[in-house]
């Protein structure tokens, strides 16, 4: 069962991370490391083994930091404000320009 | 109106300053230039992409490094930014090489756990840091239960009282759960065996848990969450519950509720993966010694 779920977990960080590198995430960092960590960790006795545990259990608070990282962009991207917009901006809205001053005013550069 | 201060602040600052402190008044000047052509859409808080590749160095003391191109990444200190072992540095690697276009800071909370280990703003020795954690215990969430409505009640007693009995039993502890708004009353060796147990992890740990506890509003949450018996997503709706109560209730709000549980979630998650990783090396030097 310990199995299924290392499965699930494996494949969603990998997900995550060619969600975020593109096709060549197979040659980035974090892919090699987490191959070695996986690898490294799968054979064992029959006892409890709490390495196993351990690794697994990083790995999922890191699949939730990478995942929640990312649904909390898309929110934020989704709804968060732009801002207000500068004077220029505002002014060619209605179709005006800003009056500019030849020699700029008095305590412009 | 801005510009019209600035401009009596730019007369009164030329009657004022004598001729030998002209360089003043031109820094007054230039500020209010500044002023004066800010564009109030660039928040500061972002910053243009300027790296196309981000890769680790290991450099002296075995302390690994990360390199943006060629430059090496320095802390907002101006320290160099070195990591004392390998899975934190690719982790941070990772979200430095996630940005697009744009560096947003605010999702980035590996590098700035690291860049607060670093510099030590608030420079804070670890008993300090200690102290600073367990004063959440005297507030934390997991100990306040409401009298009423009975569903809150119900919910509270199933998901919390567990939890506390957990940790009552793993360290030996008394902490009890109160119903008045003083909220329990903690007695000293409760405090003392966690600060014993602090004790024992390293200052890079101890900031980490710091945040986790500010974070999630309680200690009991964040220690269950370093000893790995509970998961991020578990201890968040733990400390969510009123609010997790109110939306099953009420409904749910997608630009409120969701944001900032995905919000919590990424910072819980990233001062987890901090302590794991910066008191890794020392749960592997005891479990050698153990054999």
């Amino acid at each position: 069962m310990a199995g299924v779920r290392a499965l699930g977990v494996y494949r969603g960080v990998l997900k995550e991370l060619r969600n975020l590198q593109g096709s060549e995430y197979t040659q980035s960092m974090a892919y090699t490391h987490l191959r070695e960590q996986f690898r490294s960790n799968q054979v064992t006795g029959e006892r409890y083994c709490r390495a196993k545990k351990e690794a697994l259990h990083t790995c999922q608070v890191y699949l939730c930091l990478l995942e929640t990282t990312r649904l909390h962009m898309n929110l934020h991207q989704l709804y968060h404000g732009r801002g207000e917009r500068g004077p220029e901006e505002v002014a060619q809205l209605v179709g005006l320009q800003m009056p500019t001053q030849p020699g700029g005013k008095g305590w412009e550069e | 109106m801005l510009p019209g201060l600035c401009r009596f602040h730019g007369l009164v600052s030329r009657a004022l300053v004598p001729l030998a402190g002209r360089q003043v008044e031109l820094k007054l000047l230039g500020c209010s230039a500044n002023v004066q052509r800010a564009r109030y859409a660039t928040p500061a808080t972002e910053r243009k992409k300027f790296y196309r590749d981000v890769t680790i160095s290991q450099g002296e003391g075995g302390l690994y490094e990360i390199n943006l191109d060629r430059r090496k990444l320095k802390t907002p200190g101006g320290k160099l930014f070195t990591v004392p072992n390998e899975a934190l540095a690719i982790a941070v690697a990772t979200e430095w090489d996630a940005q697009k276009d744009t560096l947003k800071f605010y999702t980035m909370h590996l590098t700035t756990l690291c860049n607060t280990a670093l510099d030590n703003p608030t420079q804070r020795d670890k008993d300090q840091i200690i102290s600073a954690a367990l004063k959440f215990l005297e507030t934390d969430t997991v100990c306040y239960r409401v009298e009423e409505p009975p569903g809150l009640v119900e919910l509270q007693k199933n998901e919390w009282d567990p939890v506390l009995e957990w940790i009552e039993k793993r360290y030996n502890v008394v902490i009890g759960s109160s119903y008045s708004i003083m909220g329990p009353q903690i007695p000293e060796e409760t405090k003392d065996t966690f600060r014993q147990h602090l004790k024992s992890y390293n200052v890079w740990s101890l900031i980490g848990l710091e945040y986790v506890i500010s974070q999630l509003k309680s200690v009991v949450l964040s220690l269950g969450l370093i000893d790995r018996h509970l998961t991020v997503e578990q201890a968040v709706l733990l400390s969510r519950l009123e609010e997790e109560y109110q939306i099953q209730h009420w409904g749910n709000v997608e630009w409120a509720h969701d944001y900032d549980m995905y919000e919590l979630r990424a910072r819980t998650a990233a001062g987890t993966l901090f302590v794991y990783l910066s008191s890794e090396s020392a749960t592997v030097k005891k479990k050698i010694l153990q054999d």
